[in-house]
């Protein structure tokens, strides 16, 4: 029955959606270019000059407001003092020493071993080559320093982050709650809040710190909560059932089981705040940062590339000893004897470095450091001068097929035109619920006195993720499909997701000038990589039976696919434009530093003129609003889709 | 097995120990930094090679010359400045006017005073590529750009020439000067310095026609002789109204800015950046070292330093 009205249903749904944006288009034609809400570069409006003078007040006050004296300043305090005291073990001369605690060699076997008493022996060889790596790039101290930085920022974040994730995981009140916050956490640009958190923390490693983990600590409380959620029931019930407390049933049944997933949470964070290594460098935090920040004054690429390499470099390590450590189960885990061994040698290896300056400073005459920025600085002018022809060609013609039509219909409708067409659609779509959230969404950004640089912003993002997601199935699919097409891949994917974006903007200046299409091409190499990793599992977790007794049954290759794989990947297709959304909404800002303008130039302006402040601070709003409403009306869209195939599937 | 390995490990450890014992040992050689009544100046850096020539040659001679413990900052202007009011920046060394800044940090919270000029004169303005200017010689007069408009057409500008803004950190009135001239343009907002030395090179290299916001001291114009276009000129007060702009870019006279402790301190170092003065050349000399010769900042100003020994005696306390 329930299939039968369905039948009915949806193809009069297509009509509406249809319906909707044909008479979207007519009335474009008759009110073009009126209320569209236009605010020019240097104008402000009322709310902009509010937020300034809130934030020079908060300024100024700032010697005298307890707020400061007696919390902010101990938070500072306290953070600065432990990042201190990672740094002078690993990076930065300190305990009266002119060198750190433990030299390359201590770290490297540390690393070591470390990664195969949680890992194994193969991620801890990987560990000890890359780390040496590190050093021959001639970038130890600065890649220690970052790694200083990155421990620090994730061990605070876990240190929140776990605790609220259970708390999130167990009472649906508090996750209701909390989701938002994590939504504008991850999506409110760094650059928004870079300059006040030196006003809060001062400039030094708190305040970078601080930047760090508000990126990075909401994947670790997203993930913890999903994996507390997912401990099935029955289980719970069992202990319930059996007498044990809550605090029995938390530390013997609902962690352990959530023991893999919480270590993904952790693998992520770790990933975040590596992204966040360049951004944190304007405040100048240490490390490989400053490198690429200081390489990229003079268009020095090969530089600032070998730095991202090593960003790179450390990404992959603590990724797949995370990862390793998270699927290790008993039986690999070296046995007592040799870890006792090793931790022996581990234990000589500090002391050696701790010792002598072989040890403990990386000799500087092998190195491969310069030849990697050579080599760079060769390939990269070959591309520029071969290229820019036709890829500026490429550029023009998709700018004006596809970025130019869609901005113009979003930008220069009025403003109530597109409201009312969005709302429709999301009522279509998600229901009265989903209809409400968006209206108030767009209720905001009007407010923020940016509607018209929202909606080119929205252009770009929409073309950015139908790219992200034809590159997410088509890549996604073949990786699902075969072991070596993902072995290869997957570095490539992680490179994409951690090489800092400012190492290949000027590469992509060169190839596709100022514009809009070079800010997408920037955003889709960062948040391809993501939809293609859950595209990629998705198809491979559609069980082996299934795809046999297609192919059992003649199928082709194409028909498996698009018949049988794909429908059943769809939780994972969804998830993956979700997450692609989201990623390339958190590119906004570097597109505004390419030439993509609108609320992206907006939040760079905002960051370097501060009387342009609170208009920055009004971007960031909006791109956090643009990202919560499109985030609910994918999710809701999917939930539709999910809903339906199941009942189709059951017809 | 496991024992096996156990036992190999401790050789070696063994091995290595015996091998290790004849390196040099950390601080044998360490010389104690010695420090004078200097202390320690906070200097800091903000992201352009030109005031990073300046720091360059003021860290090193105050390191040198006078014994004092550098440390630098690297920092956004903004960001910079509100240092001067958390103790934690003691002085900016090139400040290209920021009148914003100057009202909220030295007049209404007085945490920072001015040091004087650094002599370098900043320019802001249009430019276009010197075969441009060749090829066209009118062009650099505002009056003929809407003749050539059509020539600067991109993308991003639909109908209309493409007037390249970029570095979001400089004051820009090009909205406003292309409304009030009657300009046949749009300004596209490359939105970084990247953004505009990667158009201007290219556009010098292949012969393309851009037009753009540029400014000078900047170490490209010694790699590419951008030609300036030539606006109405400025006259005092014809910027006030920043809707109403309709004139060239004053001529800005680079600064230095401290915080107030540290000019009340009346430390060497203080007076160092107080008597600090030098010009665009040598400016742009030292820049050179750093963005094409590739020097790192305190071998670019060694070698400075070295050469303009008369100079540098000039800024030392008396």
């Amino acid at each position: 029955m329930a299939a039968l009205t369905l039948e009915r249903k949806t193809p009069r749904k297509a009509i509406i959606v249809g319906g909707i944006i044909v008479g979207w288009l007519v009335l474009w034609l008759l009110f073009r270019n009126l209320a569209t809400l236009p605010l020019d570069a240097s104008a402000l409006t009322p709310l902009h000059r509010w937020v300034n003078e809130l934030n020079d007040a908060v300024g100024a006050s700032r010697n005298s407001n307890p707020l400061f004296l007696f919390f902010f300043n101990e938070i500072r305090l306290v953070i600065d003092e432990f990042v201190t005291f990672i740094q002078a073990l690993i990076a930065q001369p300190g305990f009266g020493r002119p060198v750190p605690v433990i030299g390359w060699l201590g770290v490297v076997a540390l690393v070591g071993y470390v990664s195969a008493a949680v890992a194994g022996w193969r991620p801890a060889l990987l560990a000890m080559g890359g780390f040496v790596f590190l050093g021959l790039q001639g970038l130890w101290q600065e890649s220690m320093d970052t790694l200083a930085l990155t421990l620090a920022a994730v061990l605070i974040s876990l240190l929140i982050g776990i605790p609220l994730g259970i708390w999130a995981g167990l009472s649906n009140r508090f996750n209701r709650w909390i989701t938002p916050v994590l939504d504008f956490m991850q999506t409110m640009p760094t650059f928004v809040y870079l300059a006040p958190l030196t006003l809060f923390f001062l400039i030094g490693p708190a305040s970078a710190t601080i930047a760090t983990l508000i990126y990075a600590a909401p994947p670790a409380i997203r993930i913890t909560a999903h994996a507390i959620r997912e401990v099935p029931h029955d289980t719970v019930e069992a202990s319930e059932s059996l007498g044990a407390t809550t605090k029995q049933t938390l530390t013997k049944v609902l962690l352990p089981s959530a023991r893999r997933t919480i270590i993904l949470g952790v693998n992520q964070t770790i990933m975040a705040a590596l992204s966040m290594v360049t951004i944190a460098a304007l405040i100048d935090a240490p490390g490989l940062g400053k490198t690429v920040v200081k390489a990229l004054q003079t268009l020095d690429v090969g530089t600032a590339f070998n730095a991202g390499l090593a960003i790179v470099v450390l990404a992959i390590v603590l990724d797949r000893v995370t990862t390793a450590a998270a699927n290790q189960n008993q039986r690999r885990k070296p046995p007592k004897p040799v870890l006792l061994g090793g931790g022996v040698a581990t234990l000589v290896a500090i002391w050696f470095s701790y010792t002598y300056v072989w040890a403990a400073e990386f000799p500087s005459d092998v190195e491969i450091g310069s030849s990697i920025r050579k080599g760079t600085t060769v390939i990269t002018e070959w591309v520029q001068d071969t290229f820019p022809v036709i890829t500026n060609g490429f550029k023009d013609f998709t700018t004006s097929v596809l970025i130019n039509p869609l901005q113009a219909l979003l930008s220069e409708s009025p403003w109530w035109l597109v409201a009312a067409v969005i709302v429709a659609l999301s009522f279509v779509i998600g229901g009265v619920r989903s209809a409400i959230v968006t209206a108030v969404c767009l209720a905001l950004l009007v407010a923020t006195g940016l509607w018209q640089d929202s909606m080119i912003t929205l252009a770009s993002t929409l073309v950015a993720t139908v790219v992200v997601m034809v590159l997410g199935i088509v890549v996604g699919v073949w990786m699902g499909r075969s072991r070596r097409a993902d072995r290869i891949i997957r570095p490539v994917l992680d490179a994409g997701q951690v090489m800092p974006a400012f190492v290949y903007l000027v590469p992509f200046l060169a190839l596709f000038s100022a514009s809009r299409f070079t800010a997408i091409i920037a955003a889709v190499v960062f948040a391809a990589p993501v939809a293609i990793k859950i595209v990629a599992d998705g198809v491979r977790h559609v069980s082996a039976t299934t795809v046999e007794a297609a192919t059992a049954m003649g199928s082709s290759s194409w028909q498996t696919i698009t018949k049988v794989q794909l429908p059943m990947a769809r939780r994972a297709l969804a998830l993956a434009a979700n997450q692609g959304l989201i990623y390339v909404l958190s590119m906004v800002v570097v597109g505004g530093l390419v030439g993509a303008g609108a609320l992206g130039y907006d939040v760079v302006a905002g960051f370097s003129q501060s009387n342009l402040y609170g208009k920055g601070l009004a971007a960031g709003v909006a791109i956090v609003v643009l990202g919560v409403m499109l985030d609910r009306l994918t999710q809701a869209a999917a939930k539709r889709w999910d809903n339906e195939e199941v009942r189709g599937g059951k017809a | 097995m496991a024992r096996h390995s156990a036992i190999a490990a401790t050789l070696l450890a063994g091995a290595l120990a015996l091998a290790g014992c004849s390196g040099a040992k950390v601080g044998d050689s360490a010389g104690a930094g010695k420090t004078g009544d200097c202390g320690t100046f906070n200097l800091a850096v903000n992201p352009w090679v030109g005031y990073e020539a300046n720091a360059a040659v003021l860290a090193y001679v105050a390191e040198k010359n006078l014994g004092c413990k550098v440390t630098k900052k690297e920092l956004k202007e903004e960001v910079a400045w509100q240092g001067f009011g958390t103790g934690e920046v003691d002085a900016v060394v090139e400040n290209w006017g920021h009148d914003d800044l100057r009202k909220k940090y030295i007049d209404e919270q007085k945490t920072a005073v001015a040091a004087g000029s650094t002599g370098v004169k900043g320019q802001i303005g249009w430019y276009v590529p010197p075969w441009l200017a060749k090829e066209h010689p009118d062009i650099t007069d505002w009056n003929n750009l809407n003749k050539y408009a059509d020539m600067f057409k991109t993308s991003e500008s639909g109908d209309k020439g493409q007037l390249l803004d970029g570095d979001p950190s400089f004051v820009t009135n090009d909205e406003a000067l292309v409304k009030n001239l009657n300009l046949n343009y749009k300004v596209v907002y490359g939105g970084s310095e990247q953004a505009l030395i990667t158009a201007f090179r290219q556009a010098e290299k292949d012969k393309k026609p851009v037009i753009g916001y540029f400014y000078s001291p900047q170490w490209l114009l010694n790699e590419i002789k951008l030609v300036k276009v030539k606006l109405p000129e400025y006259k005092a007060g014809c910027d006030a109204d920043a809707e109403k702009v309709a004139c060239d870019y004053p001529d800005y006279d680079l600064d230095k800015i401290v915080s107030k402790k540290f000019a009340d301190s009346n430390s060497p170092a203080y007076q160092l950046v107080k008597n600090f003065q030098w010009t665009n050349e040598d400016q742009n000399t030292v820049a050179k070292y750093i963005a094409e010769d590739k020097l790192s900042a305190a071998d670019a100003a060694k070698k400075w330093v070295e050469a303009n020994q008369d100079k540098v005696k000039a800024w030392l306390p008396k």
